[in-house]
């Protein structure tokens, strides 16, 4: 079935790209983490009206993608794919935000001004969220999050996700598939897919039944132990404090306006 | 010497919903011997391994394991010494990667960090999966994967080795690297398997299973000539074995 | 749907960040005292499966749209509220980085609002009492649909106040929650059939899994007060729809455009226009946009459909979050008479 096979195909390409020895991938995944959520905060903490103050911002997801080997075409179409709640509701702006801005000499309804916003916003947050994973991986993120205070249940919950991800998700597509093939052209209905969700889930138990036994054979108490990670380094802390300067900066300048200033000359 | 070995007497197994699975099975594996256990699907082989390794307890009879008798008390010592692999390698490696996965059971054993590395290393060089080492499971192939079961079950250090069907759904040069291995190990094992080539190739004895009971046990050779014996249990002599007239 | 980190605020996120996070820290503290070692592979292969199970789409008859699981619900059925929390949380978090779905700041956001509710909310208050020990087939498809459509509806309850809240939308509340409720309540109705029919088909091959879970039927006078304590809430949500007050943004709108020149009649029109096809409510009257030139601001418009004013938006998100405590709190409280009367099922 296409959807989970293009979905479980996300998760391999992303954490793959985790794997490659990039300089991304060398940076600790905690600093990677806590830069990415200070990104987040400080894109989300701009007025509704800030577009082109935003911008500057995009170094980091552009630097990220540089530093971790990412085809930009690959980010940019996951970007476009992602069905934009955001764009939808954002929509609604241009329609009941109708007070004049002044661009430049143009009026603008300020709704368009804000719904520009929103994509940026969208673009910037989404964007930092990809390259977060395809720089940590997702058990590398894991262990980030366990190490920065997540409880452990969490975490040992997915990285066990992850990995079963692909097992279930196979078998649904099998499922999904065989249905098709003597399906003749119909869809699938509600009364095809209880049952085989059913199925699924019945298959589920008995796996993690299976698994469960597997973990005791080899000494299992409740506990899952982990080795010690990586560990943090100078030039970690030079990232993550780089980057935030560079986030204040942005957020207390008006970095475009100050360079069209320096540019032209005017005030 | 006698923690290798593996005993039954007379045990039988019954399901929780009454369904008998095996009957009334003795037999006794010395240090070092390499066992196949044969049989039609349904004959009770799997039930057979989940009984050495404590996964099941027996209705009747005693289970014994380097002399210890299987029970819930000694449960946590048979499972340092019985290594088992599981019939489905995805049901066995659940940690994030190869390494942390075959590092399970020496941590779960309590050892120290290097000491637990040096374990993982030498499974893996063992089996030959040193390369695969920070892969997510996600990414082996079916002979990877089974590798690695088997190297994480080593790192334990067991005396037993007991697999079940370990060479399905393995290509031939996987199926013939895994029989290199398992001939090369000097554990006691206990194989359940289909494959009776593989059985011909690395065990010195075979016990048959037929509905639960224990109907033959006797070198390969006695075992694969009695065909009408082997077709009362639905089976037929290994290939390689029937070729040789 | 989920909420976005576009549509957020760095207050309202990490509002709703503090709030997923100590769920999550409970939930994990119930299940480390709980220590069933099972737990652990269990919880794994089942988010796995509600991963695997979200992507397999089925038609909705007569709507020509498709649907799919959600598994909120399923989840807290299977495993208990704790448990399935946190998988729920471990599957939105996996959408999140992977497949963009809402945003990692909106994530507390969205763990909230399609984890808190179902599980702690719509499970233990509703889905529990209602559905008894799984014999009658008719009590767990009612309590399915019933828990569903509360818990969706809350969620989505959750995004409207979290947007609104953040001020980056020009959406009002009345627009918006107009636009949500409806779609959530039909979602919700098809999450509670394909969770009722996935239950009965594993309660028939496999009733021992839900043996420690299923409660002894509850007394009718207990399911009488939860449902009334549903209906309250309701109630209170539908009442600000149906408030007189004139809509805060159209008020405001107002303000700014009195004495402006008449190509902002024009556009007051059009927009007149645009929110009457938007509107479902029957008695929405927009005041006509002469008349809205001419008026002085604060006056009365003819029954204006949506709800808060501008000023009193803040005061009505702190209504809807207290009542939403008040809610869990009269639950809890529930739940504690009712374990006091009878022996625990587990």
């Amino acid at each position: 079935m296409s959807r989970v096979d293009a979905a479980l195909r996300d998760l391999r390409s992303l954490d793959a790209l985790a794997a490659r020895d990039t300089p991304l991938a060398r940076v600790d995944a905690r600093a990677l983490t806590v830069t990415t959520l200070a990104f987040i905060v400080t894109v989300v903490s701009f007025d509704r009206y800030a577009v082109a103050a935003l911008l500057p911002l995009a170094l980091y997801p552009v630097a990220l993608a540089a530093l971790g080997d990412v085809p930009a075409a690959a980010l940019l179409r996951k970007l476009a794919v992602a069905a934009p709640f955001a764009v939808m509701v954002g929509l609604f702006n241009p329609l009941l935000d109708r007070a004049p801005m002044a661009i430049g000499s143009v009026d603008i309804a300020a709704g368009w001004v804000s719904f520009t916003s929103i994509l940026v916003r969208f673009a910037l947050t989404v964007s930092a969220a990809l390259l977060l994973v395809a720089g940590t991986g997702m058990n590398g993120l894991a262990a980030a999050l366990r190490r920065l205070g997540m409880p452990r249940v969490f975490t040992a919950q997915l990285t066990f996700l992850f990995r079963y991800a692909f097992v279930l998700g196979g078998e649904a597509t099998r499922m999904a598939t065989a249905r098709q093939l003597r399906g003749n052209g119909r869809p699938m209905r509600l009364a095809e897919a209880g049952p085989m969700l059913g199925h699924l889930l019945l298959r589920a138990f008995a796996r993690a039944e299976r698994i469960h036994q597997a973990m005791r054979a080899r000494g299992f108490d409740g506990e899952v132990r982990l080795l010690g990670g990586r560990r943090w380094q100078a030039r970690d802390t030079l990232f993550v404090a780089g980057w935030c300067v560079w986030f204040a900066l942005v957020r207390t300048v008006d970095v475009p306006q100050w360079l069209g200033w320096l540019m032209t000359g005017a005030t | 010497m006698s923690h290798h070995l593996v005993e039954m007497r007379g045990v039988s197994f019954r399901y929780p919903d009454g369904t008998a699975a095996l009957h009334d099975a003795s037999f006794r594996i010395v240090h070092g011997e390499c066992v196949a256990l044969i049989g039609p699907n349904g004959a009770g082989k799997s039930t057979l391994l989940a009984l050495i390794n404590g996964l099941v307890l027996p209705s009747a009879g005693e289970v014994l394991v380097g002399e210890l008798p299987v029970t819930t008390r000694t449960l946590a010592q048979v499972h340092r010494t019985v290594g088992y692999v599981f019939q489905d390698p995805d049901d066995q490696l659940f940690m994030p990667t190869v390494f942390d996965d075959v590092a399970f059971g020496p941590l779960n054993l309590g050892l120290e960090e290097d000491q637990v590395r040096m374990q993982v290393d030498r499974a893996l060089q063992t089996v030959g999966a040193v390369h695969l080492a920070q892969r997510a499971p996600y990414r082996l192939s079916g002979g990877e994967k089974r590798a690695v079961a088997i190297a994480g079950v080593l790192a334990m250090a067991p005396s037993i080795l007991v697999l079940d069907e370990p060479s399905s759904g393995l290509d031939a040069a996987a199926r013939r690297r895994l029989i290199g291995l398992l001939a090369s190990f000097t554990h006691t094992r206990i194989i359940a398997t289909h494959d009776l080539d593989l059985a011909l190739d690395v065990c010195t004895r075979v016990l048959v299973l037929h509905a639960g009971r224990l109907v033959a046990d006797g070198t390969p050779a006695a075992i694969f000539d009695d065909r009408e014996g082997l077709a009362r249990c639905g089976l037929e002599p290994p290939l390689s074995w029937r070729r040789r007239d | 749907m989920h909420m976005a980190d576009a549509l957020l605020s760095p207050a309202v996120g990490a509002t709703m960040w503090v709030a997923a996070g100590s769920v999550l820290a409970l939930s994990a503290r119930r299940l480390d005292r709980q220590s069933d070692d099972r737990m652990v592979p269990l919880m794994g292969v089942l988010g796995a499966f509600i991963f695997a199970a979200q992507m397999i789409n089925f038609a909705i008859p007569a709507t020509g749209s498709s649907g799919h699981l959600g598994g909120g619900l399923l989840l807290a059925i299977l495993l208990g509220p704790p448990a399935a929390f946190i998988v729920i949380a471990s599957v939105l978090t996996v959408q999140a980085l992977f497949f963009a779905d809402g945003g990692l700041l909106a994530l507390g956001a969205n763990i909230f609002n399609l984890g808190f509710f179902p599980c702690f909310l719509a499970y233990p208050l509703i889905y529990r009492p209602l559905a008894g020990d799984g014999t009658s087939r008719a009590r767990v498809v009612a309590a399915s649909l019933l828990a569903a459509i509360i818990a969706l509806q809350l969620g989505a309850l959750g995004v409207v106040l979290q947007t609104i809240a953040s001020g980056i939308s020009n959406l009002s509340f009345g627009t918006f929650a107009a636009l949500m409720l409806p779609i959530h309540l039909a979602i919700g109705i098809v999450e509670g059939i394909v969770t009722a029919v996935v239950v009965l088909f594993v309660l028939r091959a496999r009733p021992d899994l839900f043996a420690a879970r299923t409660a002894p039927t509850a007394p009718l006078g207990r399911l009488l007060i939860t449902f009334a304590a549903a209906a309250a809430l309701i109630g209170g949500v539908l009442s600000w729809f149906a408030s007189g007050h004139p809509d805060g943004l159209e008020w405001s709108l107002e303000r700014a455009t009195t004495g402006e020149a008449a190509e902002e009649q024009g556009v007051k029109a059009w927009l007149a226009q645009a929110q009457q096809r938007v509107a479902i409510l029957p008695d929405y009257d927009f005041a006509a946009p002469a008349a809205a030139a001419d008026s002085e601001p604060g006056t009365e418009a003819a029954a204006s459909w949506p709800d808060v004013k501008l000023g009193t938006s803040a005061s009505g998100i702190v209504g809807g979050v207290l009542t939403l405590v008040l809610v869990f709190v009269a639950g809890t409280l529930l739940r504690r008479t009712r374990r006091s009367a009878s022996p625990p099922a587990g």
